[in-house]
């Protein structure tokens, strides 16, 4: 069974239909890309699948539950994390606190444990500490540990971001435009990055991308959408040679 | 390697809860000992530094609580006079119904406070459910709107005690000539003062001053303080992390409203109370204490909240135009505090350079800075 299945899921926001009978069906640890020109509603199937968009038509099932009218927070409790086009940072909070905040829902313990300084507060807070690390030596970002989120460098925001997000232990990972605004080295390193999140925490990967050569490197299928209705879908390598995606990209 | 960060870590935000509650702590001891000198020397005057030390502790509870809702939540609120409102006449109330059941004055006071702090804490959660669905400007407006709507709801009762209970009224007012001291006692009487049993100390306010910030340092620096954060910092992607971001607004202001109401009950204890007293005036007045001091900043509040409630008594030689020298101080601090101008910023290092601590590098210190 597939992991994500988005079934003919449509939105519309008065009369524009932004996403119109869109369907997607991600398996457990694939790496699925979502691309297609500006305004073709890409980050829109993202806010449906995280709920902050709630779909007029179909059903979007995680696991074979569906998770139509749940709120982002539920969704993300469900096993869906995502990063953002625009970085989204706690900005006035430290890198290990960026990362704690994702472990939120993880490692809980109650208001007055926290204020009364229970045992449960310290036991929780040292896992938290630890897994923190943890993921932040994955990513290299752990000798930063203590900066403030705002201060790292752009390349290294976005790292943050995915970290954070991973913090939150999904079985789905969003990537929204993760190459965004990097040089081709970065984008690079970005790749090794992402097959190595696949590997070693065995979650599935679904990502909007423009940057063709990332695109093709590393997703094993993926979907093109065009004014918000889906063009094609199918493995990487045949769906880029499909002459409507091209004319799609660059017009007739 | 893991071990050690985990321990640096827990130092630094028990230094900062240290360093914060020994400010409070180590102000009211100084003060003290300072009066008591003047005194055994036979100095006179000192009164009116004496009679200022209870009202400080209050207003660094008030300050410290809306610092919680504003600096760390990042929600705008101006009705906190409102939840002090509340905690001063329930607490109030409380104390005037049970002065003869309960003739232990400090535990009559210690319930007191428990009831009017859990009272505001109530309402806090009642007014909260709705309105902490708006955000910026209208949550500001609303609040403003339940603080003035308390006070006038308060300012509304007439409640008279005699041998067969409590008569409460909403329209008639009592006639002092009417009652008969020996069987009937007014407990409110509307817009009248309310006479609660003055017997807060200073010993109690700056212990309960104390444990505000030990509580508030504990919230901030545990997993509800970083979901505030998160919701104040970006909501959408605290929602994106599995943040009930609604929940944890509320659980914010409840705090918040929890520690208005004790402080308030403290303020009644020490002070005639009307309902004019719990006006905007109060609220905005706190709020600047707030954001002068810093957002979210702790320490900030404290020393602007202890500042500037004693700066309007220091310009006391300056008769009418005191008040003035009061505006031009604070719009000085606003500027200091927020200007990007070149000269501010390198009296602002400066200032800190004398605060360094001796043997530590300049770059140690940029990156400590950084932290923060």
């Amino acid at each position: 069974m597939a992991l994500l299945e988005v079934n003919h899921v449509s939105i519309a926001f008065g009369g524009l239909k932004a996403v119109d009978d869109v369907s997607l069906s991600v398996e457990p640890e694939q790496i699925y890309g979502l691309i297609g020109p500006n305004g073709a509603g890409k980050t829109t199937v993202f806010n449906l699948l995280t709920g902050v968009y709630k779909p007029t038509e179909g059903e979007i099932l995680l696991d074979g539950k569906n998770l139509v009218g749940c709120s982002p927070a539920v969704i993300n409790q469900r096993g869906i994390a995502r990063t953002f086009q625009n970085i989204r940072l706690f900005k006035n909070m430290t890198v290990l606190d960026n990362v704690k905040a994702g472990l939120h829902n993880q490692n809980p313990y109650g208001t007055f444990s926290g204020i009364f300084r229970m045992p449960s507060y310290f036991r929780q807070e040292r896992r938290m500490n630890i897994r923190a690390m943890e993921l932040l030596k994955v990513f290299d970002l752990d000798q930063e540990y203590d900066f403030k989120a705002s201060n790292l460098p752009y390349g290294r925001q976005r790292k943050l971001e995915i970290v954070r997000a991973l913090a939150t232990n999904p079985k789905l990972l969003l990537l929204d435009e993760p190459a965004a605004g990097m040089n081709p080295n970065e984008t690079a390193q970005l790749m090794q990055t992402i097959q190595l999140v696949r590997e070693k925490f065995g979650i599935a990967i679904l990502l909007i991308e423009h940057d063709m050569r990332l695109v093709s490197g590393i997703c094993e299928e993926i979907t093109v959408l065009n004014f918000g209705s889906e063009l094609t879908h199918g493995k990487t390598a045949e769906v880029l040679r499909d002459p409507r995606v091209i004319t799609a990209y660059l017009g007739e | 390697m893991k071990q050690k960060v985990k321990q640096l870590r827990l130092r630094k935000a028990t230094k900062n809860k240290l360093i914060d509650s020994g400010l409070v702590a180590g102000f009211y001891l100084i003060v003290m000992l300072i009066l008591t000198l003047m005194q055994a020397f036979g100095i006179s005057g000192g009164y009116q530094l004496r009679g200022m030390l209870m009202p400080i502790g209050a207003y660094l509870i008030f300050a410290l609580s809306l610092n919680l809702t504003v600096g760390v939540l990042g929600e705008l609120s101006l009705g906190h006079a409102g939840f002090i409102c509340i905690g001063a006449y329930t607490g109030g109330i409380f104390s005037i119904l049970t002065e003869s059941t309960i003739p232990i004055g400090w535990l009559r006071l210690l319930i007191a406070l428990i009831v009017g702090g859990l009272s505001a804490a109530l309402a806090g959660l009642l007014i909260g459910i709705p309105i902490l669905r708006l955000r910026g400007d209208y949550l500001a407006i609303v609040t403003l709107a339940f603080g003035e709507i308390i006070r006038k709801v308060v300012q509304s009762f007439y409640i008279v005690q005699d041998v067969n209970g409590l008569h409460v009224s909403f329209t008639k007012p009592i006639d002092a000539s009417t009652i008969d001291q020996a069987t009937q006692k007014v407990i409110l009487n509307g817009p009248m003062a309310m006479q609660v049993p003055q017997n807060a100390t200073i010993l109690l306010v700056a212990i309960l001053a104390v444990l505000t910030v030990i509580v508030l340092h504990h919230v901030i620096d545990s997993r509800q303080g970083r979901a505030f954060m998160a919701v104040r910092d970006n909501l959408i992607a605290a929602e994106s992390i599995g943040i009930n971001v609604t929940k944890y607004k509320l659980i914010a202001f409840v705090i918040s409203a929890l520690f208005a109401g004790i402080g308030g009950v403290l303020f009644a204890h020490f002070n005639t109370v009307d309902p004019t007293k719990f006006d905007y005036n109060m609220s905005i007045m706190i709020l600047v204490f707030v954001v002068l001091g810093g957002l979210g900043n702790l320490r900030g509040t404290i020393i602007a909240t202890i500042f500037l409630y004693m700066l309007p008594e220091w310009f006391r030689p300056f008769s009418k135009y005191r008040m003035l020298f009061y505006a031009i101080v604070l719009i000085v601090m606003m500027i200091l505090t927020n200007s990007d101008s070149p000269w501010v910023i390198k009296l602002k290092e400066t200032v800190k350079g004398w605060f360094r601590r001796k043997g530590k590098t300049l770059a140690e210190d940029a990156h400590e800075e950084e932290a923060d």
